[in-house]
């Protein structure tokens, strides 16, 4: 490996690095906001048992600010931190005219979005 | 419910440090302490688990991307194995016997936790250096690290590829049969099978379990599997103590590290194993 590629690559790393923190800081903090919520207001805005858990839902909920709604939106984002990574992966390797590379993310992240879209189906 | 929510948080910690250290998924914690202490269902526990690997995978990597101690080569590409076998596990549940999968992988645990301190109890010299590989040159997959418990840089080769590869692929097969995290197998197939150093095994181990967990997280989310006031606290609790983690695994010496793994990987293999032949513990 030559001494161009190492500093491109560390470059990349750190690209990823900080989106990455944007995303898991945007989540964590969604999840915060609706755990405060949760734990002044004493319950989570839904019968005893019940939350909410398809997308339309959810943004009802959290438009009607109940805590569970907010904190099911947290969850999510934070669900998606790992696919974020992989997106600005693929970025990264095609900046670095890394062809082998932006390829081998595609096919992982063509492989990682049919599994979730088989999840959200199943 | 706040003394639930900071017990949960604490959970959380303990596992989040746990599972950064180790490249684990903190399953290992967090699932007892959900069905055993608070009585909460399989299910619901399982799920909270699957939230909680991304919640270690991705707080560990910010960290590790920063001090340069993953391998992202070797991450995205062992990625397409373990997601191929992810998918092909949850679509092949049922055709194979739990018990009989529990015994093989096991079985296969304690066969590395015995290979791992016989090579711990071996002189240095005795150890082979790896032999360089053509398809890790061919994939760039030979990398770096600057070891902050020694001040070293250190450069490492990576070897047998396809064995590594098809571990991995075991690796994925096992998370979605079994619905287990399967970090464990991961730095098993970096660590043992492809001669990584077992510092940026376990980092690249933490930056891959998340990507195998998202897909099977969407199906516990939709379903309704996911609760919200066990996930989020819990969530909140582990990326605290992953950031903590990161920081504890790079001052830790690797041998300290590797004396840390051995028990735990050998208490996974054996509450395997025993659930083959139908016994719970943990």
């Amino acid at each position: 490996m030559n001494q161009k590629i190492e500093t491109e690559t560390k470059d990349i790393e750190l690209i990823i690095g900080k989106i990455l923190r944007i995303g898991v800081i945007v989540a964590a903090t969604v999840i915060g906001i609706g755990l405060l919520m949760f734990l002044i207001e004493g319950t989570g805005g839904y019968p005893a048992g019940a939350h909410p858990s398809r997308p339309a839902a959810i943004l009802q909920g959290v438009i009607a600010l109940k805590p569970y709604a907010v904190l099911m939106l947290g969850l999510f984002l934070l669900i998606l931190t790992p696919v974020l990574r992989v997106v600005v992966s693929i970025y990264a390797f095609i900046k670095e005219k890394d062809r082998l590379y932006t390829w081998i993310t595609t096919v992982v992240l063509v492989i990682l979005i049919g599994a979730m879209v088989i999840g959200y189906l199943g | 419910m706040v003394g639930q929510a900071l017990l949960l948080a604490g959970v959380g910690l303990m596992a989040g440090i746990l599972g950064a250290l180790l490249g684990l998924g903190g399953g290992i914690i967090i699932t007892p302490v959900l069905t055993l202490m608070m009585g909460l269902p399989i299910q619901y526990a399982i799920a909270a688990s699957i939230v909680a690997v991304i919640a270690t995978s991705s707080g560990a990597t910010i960290a590790y991307l920063k001090d340069d101690m993953l391998n992202l080569r070797v991450a995205m590409f062992l990625e397409i194995a373990t997601t191929v076998g992810a998918v092909l596990g949850a679509i092949l549940t049922g055709l194979f016997n739990a018990n009989i999968l529990y015994f093989l992988f096991g079985a296969l645990l304690l066969f590395s936790v015995y290979n791992m301190i016989r090579k711990m109890l071996m002189k240095p010299e005795n150890i082979k250096a790896p032999v360089p590989d053509k398809a890790a040159e061919k994939l760039n997959l030979n990398g770096e690290y600057f070891d902050k418990s020694t001040g070293q840089r250190v450069e490492y080769q990576v070897t047998n590829v396809p064995g590594g590869f098809a571990m991995m692929f075991g690796a994925g097969l096992a998370s979605g049969l079994l619905g287990i995290g399967s970090g464990a197998f991961k730095v098993l197939a970096m660590d043992t099978i492809m001669k990584m150093p077992l510092k940026p095994s376990t980092a690249t181990s933490n930056l891959m379990m998340g990507v195998t967990a998202a897909a099977s997280a969407t199906v516990y989310f939709f379903n309704g599997s996911l609760q919200p006031q066990i996930a989020a606290p819990l969530a909140i609790g582990i990326l605290i103590g992953a950031t903590l983690g990161t920081r504890l695994m790079q001052i830790m010496p690797t041998k300290v590290l590797r004396w840390i793994f051995i028990p735990v990987i050998g208490y996974m293999g054996l509450q395997m194993l025993l659930k083959g032949f139908g016994v719970n513990i943990g």
